[in-house]
């Protein structure tokens, strides 16, 4: 099988492990990897702040590249469910007035798949040879949760890791509070939304937090360490790959 | 309690961020929200999982399709309801704005000669200013519902669609009715809902006059079904002469058997009961004395701006709203805010849909952004609206209605010196109609200035991996700079409020793109983000000129 990367910018500029850990994890699971370094952004930023131009501009020009790679992979593969969605479910929604584009999203859409999913749901692969020791949350992305209807497969891969204790954390599936844009426009409130997220990570005693979206982990992460918390954010790409060392 | 409600208070969504601010750091109301939201999504949920997940989605499929049907053929059913309300005696008056249906109720009620009336919980009246007008017609309406009564009694306004009090805790309303009531101060409950009762139940005995709401209009039978737990809209609409249902042209659905899959959703939606404790079907006047009803029934129907939300089709399903406030039980941002931050009747993510489209766009700006859109109210409507949807659509609205001006340059020189005077943090004392002060208007444009072009050169950058490479290096640097300052300064980094509360993850010295294309194929890096984390602030230590 070959797939190909699709790294979201946050990824890309702030968290090159994870893309890292996300080939790794991929080819240790026999599945052939490979990038365009063509790609920048989905333009989901544009989109959510209402600016459509902007947003088509970006979302063509993916698009295209898109189909073209995959004239020679099988699947594509993000470690992430916002931009996933952003192109399998808002894409269409952008282009609606353009039959072609319109048919083009939909067309990538349905080879385009969030980590956790293509693991669990492509791959069968619930059991990738990790070991983990300690207690570990998760925490569940909205996007991914609630468009991709992905809840399952992420807990299925953690729960497989060897010595996991995994455990639970109250409102799991309520948001973090970044929201893109809308914590740079409402900081404040993006902030006390996330303090309660926080909250509950730490309630649950669990040491480490994962989550399959980066922009999540950014929130969380920040908050976190502002706090001078012990608990570690990561996202699973990595949790699955730096768990193998231990 | 006889004051003129304050007008000004019903219009403020310009002023949300400063609003939210101000909610965000009032604790007891940090601690009412969390107690009310908690529960109330609580129970609903037990209330839907008893129901099971398949039959829950088949009734809000079965509300949408209801709601689909009648809002598609408006015309026809409430022409179909208003014929049968005035066969069987009563009186259909049809409203195009809030002032003609105040001044409909206002007439009726000195023409009955009354300067007094009872009414029930409805959020149709608070969104048509009623209280206020009647009052300057010199009539005082007594609120009935206990939320209601209570923020009456406080001189404000509902922030909860059908919990109107909830930001106010048992302390809070100990101290008002000792208070307004000159009672002895107590915060047992049923002492105080005992007090409340003893009140209104004298004002009950007295009224010539009742308003209700409507939660649903049968057209087939010209039926109102009014939903509630406090027994007082059964007194409302028995005790008094007169009785007076005040509907958006939006609550008609066409026939009885169409009742029972509302009543099943708003309930469980609402507050996790099965059923209400009262619900009235109530049709006609009453034909003999020895009947019950009222000698005299009006239905006031009202527009308000409905129709032309019909006219969007992107937006048209907010009409399906049937307020059961689960989408506000919800929001992480309203469970943080409250009500009064949205700035006007309808608040949460409904709100945040409704508002723009009733009010002027121009005038609720800020709320379709006042949103993670983490999509849990459209996972929670009963009736399938699509707000996070509709959210998005009205982001697109308010930036596609700025001016053009504000994407390239200023209408003139005097709307510049009165921008960049704000930024100096020169603040305008004058206020314009709007009550938002020159200040914050001309910060409002330069940022939206600023917004416009950025998301411009974004757009540039991102269409092209050089440039966006290019862009990125430019980022690192001005982080290495900003960084190196920030050890012995004040914070630079470019979002001093985001860093406020939280910390930012420097950008990575090599992206993952750099990598791949340096390595050909093969990233190279670090496995675990501790040492990931360390190597990039050596990184950084090492590119600060």
């Amino acid at each position: 099988m070959r797939i190909s990367l699709f790294i979201t910018c946050v990824v890309d500029q702030l968290y090159p492990e994870i893309g890292t850990a996300m080939f790794n994890l991929l080819t240790r699971l026999g599945v052939e990897v490979t990038f365009n370094a063509e790609q920048t952004c989905c333009g989901q930023p544009a989109f959510n702040s209402g600016y459509h131009n902007e947003a088509r501009e970006l979302a063509g020009r993916m698009l295209d590249l898109f189909t073209r790679e995959l004239e020679s992979v099988d699947y594509i593969v993000a470690p992430s469910g916002s931009c996933v969605t952003m192109v399998k479910k808002f894409y269409p929604d952008l282009f609606a007035d353009d039959p072609q584009r319109r048919a083009q999203a939909e067309q990538v859409g349905e080879r385009l798949y969030e980590l956790s999913q293509f693991l669990v749901d492509v791959l069968g692969a619930e059991d990738v040879g990790a070991s983990f020791a300690g207690r570990v949350t998760y925490h569940d992305s909205c996007h991914l949760l609630r468009e991709l209807g992905v809840s399952l497969p992420p807990r299925k891969l953690i729960r497989a890791v060897r010595g996991v204790d995994f455990v639970e954390m109250d409102e799991a599936e309520v948001c973090c509070g970044f929201g893109g844009t809308f914590s740079v426009k409402y900081p404040e409130i993006s902030s006390a939304i996330g303090q309660e997220k926080v909250r509950n990570i730490e309630r649950s005693q669990a040491e480490t937090v994962v989550a399959c979206d980066a922009s999540c982990l950014m929130q969380i992460g920040g908050l976190l360490s502002r706090k001078g918390s012990a608990v570690r954010p990561l996202h699973l790409a990595e949790f699955l790959m730096a768990s193998e060392q231990t | 309690m006889s004051t003129v409600p304050d007008s000004k208070l019903q219009r403020q969504p310009q002023s949300f961020a400063e609003n939210a601010r101000r909610a965000l750091v009032n604790r007891p109301l940090q601690q009412a929200l969390s107690i009310a939201t908690g529960k109330a999504t609580s129970a609903r949920h037990a209330a839907v999982a008893e129901v099971g997940a398949e039959n829950w989605e088949l009734l809000r499929k079965r509300a949408h399709a209801i709601k689909a049907q009648t809002i598609n053929n408006l015309d026809f059913y409430l022409d179909k309801f208003s014929s049968n309300v005035e066969r069987q005696g009563g009186h259909v008056f049809w409203a195009e704005t809030a002032d003609e249906a105040c001044d409909y109720i206002a007439e009726l009620a000195h023409r009955h000669g009354l300067n007094e009336i009872v009414k029930s919980k409805s959020m149709m009246t608070e969104e048509i200013g009623l209280n206020h007008a009647l009052a300057v017609a010199g009539i005082e309406a007594i609120e009935t519902d206990l939320g209601e009564y209570i923020v009456q009694l406080a001189g404000e306004r509902p922030s909860h669609i059908n919990m109107p009090a909830i930001h106010k805790t048992r302390g809070d309303v100990a101290d008002l009715f000792a208070e307004k009531l000159g009672v002895e101060r107590t915060e047992e409950i049923p002492q105080m809902t005992a007090l409340a009762r003893r009140v209104l139940r004298a004002r009950f005995a007295e009224a010539g006059m009742g308003l209700t709401g409507v939660n649903y209009a049968i057209a087939d039978t010209g039926t109102i079904v009014l939903v509630e737990n406090e027994g007082n809209i059964r007194l409302t609409t028995s005790l008094p002469a007169v009785h007076v249902a005040v509907m958006g042209i939006e609550k008609v659905i066409p026939g009885l058997e169409d009742l029972d899959v509302f009543l099943k959703l708003l309930s469980r939606s609402a507050s996790g009961q099965k059923m209400t404790s009262y619900v009235s079907l109530l049709t006609g006047v009453k034909s003999s004395r020895a009947e019950e009803g009222p000698d005299e029934f009006h239905v006031v129907i009202v527009d308000n701006g409905r129709i032309k939300i019909l006219a969007d089709e992107h937006l048209r399903e907010s009409l399906y709203c049937i307020r059961c406030g689960a989408c506000l039980n919800v929001c992480p941002v309203y469970r943080k805010i409250g009500g009064h931050a949205y700035g006007w009747v309808y608040p949460g993510p409904i709100g945040a849909v409704l508002t723009p489209q009733m009010i002027g766009l121009d005038q609720a700006a800020a709320l379709p952004f006042a949103s993670s859109l983490c999509g849990a109210c459209g996972d929670v409507c009963p009736v399938k609206i699509k707000l996070p949807e509709m959210l998005l659509h009205l982001r697109h609205k308010v930036k596609e209605a700025e001016p053009p001006e504000s994407r390239t340059h200023y209408h003139s020189k005097e709307d510049t010196s009165e921008a960049l005077g704000s930024l100096n943090g020169f603040r305008h004392k004058s206020e314009n109609s709007d009550g938002q002060s020159a200040w914050s208007r001309s910060r409002k444009r330069l940022s939206n200035v600023f917004e416009h072009l950025g998301f411009r050169l974004w757009a540039i950058a991102m269409t092209n991996s050089q440039r966006y490479q290019a862009a990125a290096r430019l980022a690192r640097l001005a982080q290495a700079v900003a960084g190196r300052r920030k050890a012995n300064g004040p914070r630079v980094l470019p979002m001093p409020r985001w860093t406020a509360t939280r910390d930012l993850p420097p950008l990575a010295r090599r992206s993952f793109r750099e990598q791949w294309l340096e390595s050909s194929g093969e990233p190279t890096g670090d496995m675990a983000r501790q040492d990931a984390t360390h190597l990039k602030e050596s990184q950084r230590a090492e590119q600060t000129p």
